[in-house]
């Protein structure tokens, strides 16, 4: 008996990949579990492991090819029978089967309405990315709706349906053409693909969605970095690192709890606030192939030297696009290293949909002006850390930025502090 | 005022007041600009509304009364025969021309739409020329092409005003009644006219080139009208060529090659009827930035954009089909595309019919289409013997057929061979864009009697629920072979 592996569904919103690689060959013999497949989607590169065993009868891809959801990449079977070809299937229609999206089936016009399509034409909505729900596949108004929807919110769905006609102001403006730079010099056109398109996607989205507000404060670090060389150690030893971060991260929690609102997300199509009582934490890291964001889960029951394990794995597992998309999916904060490059001063973008997200600088040596016993201005050298966060100011003023930020940097400057938060 | 100097500037300019040309100046206008549509007539309509759909109908109208006086005597009614006065028949159909043509220059004049007589000539990409008009120049904002198409001529032939050899223009006017006419192509434009002289009394001799008449309709769909043509025309003769024609004063004389008894015959007139070419020719495109293909069709995209940022070209001008209704379409679209607006031309479907006793619709991918695009389709065919409103009209020699893809049940095409053809294809052409499957229309409620039943009957057959053909008689996949 033949059997089709198709593409399965990948999780939020994605509808597409890229095939990198094809692991196995015509004729090789599978057994279920095995890796088949290294697709490459918008957020991350999977393995895909087949779900049958049996051995591969034919490939329907190769690498570069953009496959969707519910496409055929390869079949199995003993290779003595064909496939039920389309005539053999009976006449009466199959209500229940589930149609991808038309993409990567140029040739086809999508089946859609000439009011759906369009109203597809006024959200800039490409029908063949829409997942379709009328009969035989059909995309209706509301499936062109719903993905106009999905696309400005990718990761949270709105507790209330949006009613028709809210989705198009949720679209941004479309910018003005672009000249013809090729008359002033050479240039070379690169794709916009994966990372890079999501990265632009994602920043393009926070920007025009969110009314970013900045607070800027420096952090002494110079206790909790003498602290940090006494352990780094004792962690290394069992596998970790005991970066800077990890302290940050324990920090952020304790003023995430402190100020719960910084750990929300704006539902403005009901009108509310969504508070998230889980505190699951991303921490942005700089690879070859762009910037990734994978998310440490529930960082407030996890003690430093399990953050220590798992964030080291983590960005490991980043750079070698071995990430999954569930590792990377339900951040609620999230923290960006600039000081891990030796950068000072910078304002990041807020991961949207969350509604804040903390900077840390390279920290460095400065005279600083401190009261000594006899309460005189004294200049002592300091370990100093800069610290920006950036928050949606529709959800959070410049007065709750500084007092997060405060009590971040307290917790940073008396490790004994920090410690008793965390309990 | 002189002649020839005045300049005039305009947001938007139409070129050809054809049905694409007012469409779109007209939407312009609605859209809130200065608009100026420029004609080589006084009234807008061109080619369709003065030479072309309009007065072809008027008069198969005609012809289609005519036909149906005579065969009524087998029902029991029977007419005198017809005495035709071709004063009057004329005059009726100028009639019909002028209500309509008036009726565009009120519709005009009430949008502020400026009308200009003359024939234009571009001397860049934002000012044209004009010749034999009152204004000398226009700028313009944006352009909208709509000049159209015009008929071809044989090779070496030219039409001569009132001589005997006439294009489709001419032949409208029906000068007179020819004892015998000849019609050089199958294609529509022959067939109808054919059908026209042929009611009001002249003996036709039809030559085709290809092997079948209307070679780009499904061939089931052609037999019907075969038969019909066959009564009422002398002759047809598919597979022949026309080597010369000699005109003289009183008649033409013509050389055949091919499937032809007798190779040299003559007539009294002649009607070249071998297809329609773009008028691209002439308006000074080379000052602009438009590019025209091999064939002198406007390139455009699906905005009717052509490659020069300020000029739109729509309808026959742009490629085929050379259909009034996708040029009005087009026409739509270029007048939005202009103003901002997010349309394109993105249709499904171009319905197209040919008014000849009976009638051929069809909409969507043909049979022949359909099979070289889709590797499993399904084709059901409703003869019309089984209708009963065909019945009551004594117009059975008719056929109902539906395209369908067989994974999807979506309907693909339609065809429809019978009278009123005109009236129920629209109804697939609703199916297609809708992405409609079989079940739609099988389950849509059909009023009886009528021939739109055909339709819902058809769709039934696939599904096995057709009550006037038994189950399984027409259920089984049509192949290639077994259509053949």
């Amino acid at each position: 008996m033949a059997q089709s592996f198709k593409l399965p569904d990948l999780g939020e919103g994605i509808h597409e990949g890229e095939v990198i690689a094809v692991l196995v060959s015509v004729g090789d013999e599978v057994k279920e579990g095995d890796l088949i497949i290294e697709v490459e989607t918008d957020k991350a590169a999977v393995e895909i492991p087949s779900p049958f065993t049996g051995k591969v009868r034919e490939i329907r891809v190769k690498p570069d090819d953009v496959v969707t959801v519910g496409q055929v990449l390869m079949t199995f079977g003993d290779g003595e029978e064909a496939e039920p070809g389309p005539a053999e299937k009976p006449a009466e229609p199959k209500t229940e089967r589930v149609y991808p999206p038309s993409a990567g089936r140029k040739q086809e016009p999508v089946p859609a309405s000439p009011a759906t399509r369009r109203l597809a034409r006024e959200l800039g909505v490409d029908l063949r990315q829409v997942q379709p729900t009328g009969p035989g596949g059909r995309v209706t108004g509301q499936d062109v709706r719903s993905f106009a929807e999905k696309a400005a919110a990718p990761e949270v769905k709105p507790v209330v349906a949006v009613k028709s006609g809210k989705a198009a102001l949720s679209v941004t403006a479309e910018a003005p053409e672009l000249p013809d730079f090729s008359k002033w010099g050479p240039v070379e056109s690169i794709p916009l693909r994966s990372i890079r398109k999501t990265t632009a996607r994602q920043m393009g989205l926070a920007w025009s969605q969110i009314p970013h507000a900045v607070s800027q404060d420096m952090a002494d670090i110079t206790k909790l970095e003498s602290f940090r060389q006494k352990h780094k150690g004792n962690i290394q030893g069992k596998g970790g690192k005991l970066t800077l971060i990890v302290f940050v991260l324990k920090a952020v929690v304790t003023a995430l709890k402190t100020f719960p609102y910084f750990n929300s997300t704006l539902d403005k199509a009901a009108g509310e606030i969504i508070l998230k009582r889980y505190y699951h934490l991303g921490v942005a890291v700089d690879t070859d192939n762009g910037l990734m964001v994978p998310v440490i889960r529930d960082v407030d029951r996890k003690s430093i030297e399990e953050i220590s394990l798992e964030l080291k794995e983590l960005v490991q597992k980043a750079r070698d696009r071995k990430v999954s998309l569930e590792e990377m999916q339900g951040g609620t904060f999230t923290i960006t290293n600039a000081g891990a490059l030796g950068g000072g001063q910078f304002i990041p973008i807020i991961n949207y949909p969350q509604v804040a997200i903390l900077g840390m600088g390279a920290a460095g040596w400065q005279p600083v002006v401190v009261e000594n016993e006899k309460k005189e201005p004294e200049i002592v050298p300091r370990l100093m850390m800069p610290m920006v966060v950036c928050i949606d100011h529709r959800v959070l003023d410049g007065s709750d930025a500084i007092r997060f930020l405060k009590t971040v940097v307290n917790a940073l400057e008396d490790p004994e502090e920090l410690l008793m938060t965390m309990i | 005022m002189v002649m020839g100097e005045l300049v005039q500037e305009t947001d938007v300019l139409v070129i050809g007041g054809g049905p694409g040309g007012y469409t779109a100046a007209f939407r312009a206008a609605d859209l809130g600009f200065d608009v100026t549509l420029l004609d080589m007539q006084m009234k807008p309509g061109g080619e369709c509304l003065f030479q072309g759909c309009i007065p072809s109908k008027a008069l198969l109208f005609l012809a289609e009364v005519i036909h149906d006086a005579r065969r009524t005597g087998s029902m029991g009614v029977t007419f005198d025969a017809p005495r035709i006065e071709l004063d009057k028949v004329r005059a009726w159909k100028e009639k019909v021309i002028d209500r309509l043509a008036n009726g565009l220059v009120t519709l005009g004049n009430k949008r502020g739409v400026q009308l200009v007589k003359g024939e234009a000539v571009f001397e860049g990409s934002d000012t044209i020329r004009l010749h034999d008009s009152e204004v000398g120049r226009i700028k313009f904002r944006h352009a909208i092409l709509a000049t159209g198409s015009v008929p071809r001529s044989l090779p070496g032939m030219a039409f001569k005003p009132n001589g005997r050899i006439m294009n489709s223009a001419g032949a409208l006017e029906i000068k007179d009644i020819p004892e015998s006419l000849l019609i050089i192509g199958g294609g529509y434009i022959g067939l109808e006219l054919g059908t026209v002289y042929a009611a009001l009394g002249s003996k036709i001799t039809l030559v085709e080139m290809e092997n079948r008449l209307l070679s780009e309709v499904d061939p089931d769909l052609v037999m019907p009208l075969n038969r019909r043509l066959n009564e009422i025309f002398k002759a047809i003769h598919v597979s022949t060529r026309v080597l010369s024609l000699n005109e003289r004063k009183d008649r033409v004389e013509a050389v055949f090659e091919g499937d032809v008894d007798n190779p040299e015959q003559t007539f009294d007139r002649v009607l070249v009827a071998v297809g329609r070419q773009p008028n691209s020719k002439g308006l000074g495109l080379d000052t602009t930035k438009v590019t025209v293909d091999a064939n002198g069709f406007v390139i455009v995209d699906e905005q009717q954009r052509t490659s020069d940022e300020r000029i739109f070209a729509i309808g026959d001008l742009t490629g085929v089909p050379l259909l009034a209704h996708k040029a009005s379409h087009q026409g739509k679209v270029a007048a939005e595309v202009i103003a901002g607006k997010p349309s394109a031309f993105d249709v499904r479907v171009i319905p197209a019919i040919i008014y000849t006793d009976p009638q051929i619709a069809w909409c969507g991918l043909t049979e022949e289409q359909a099979r070289k695009q889709h590797r499993s389709i399904r084709v059901e065919h409703y003869p019309w013997k089984l209708s009963g409103r065909a019945t009551t009209m004594g117009a059975t020699d008719g056929l109902t057929k539906i395209i369908t893809d067989t994974e999807t049940l979506r309907v693909l095409g339609m065809g429809i061979v019978g009278r009123d053809a005109e009236g129920l294809i629209s109804e697939g052409a609703l199916a297609i864009e809708m992405g409609a499957q079989l079940e739609d229309l099988a389950l849509t409620v059909h009023p009886h009697p009528t021939l739109s039943e055909t339709l819902a009957e058809t769709a039934e057959i696939y599904l096995g629920l057709a009550t006037h053909i038994l189950p399984g008689q027409h259920g089984e996949p049509s192949t290639p072979e077994s259509s053949r």
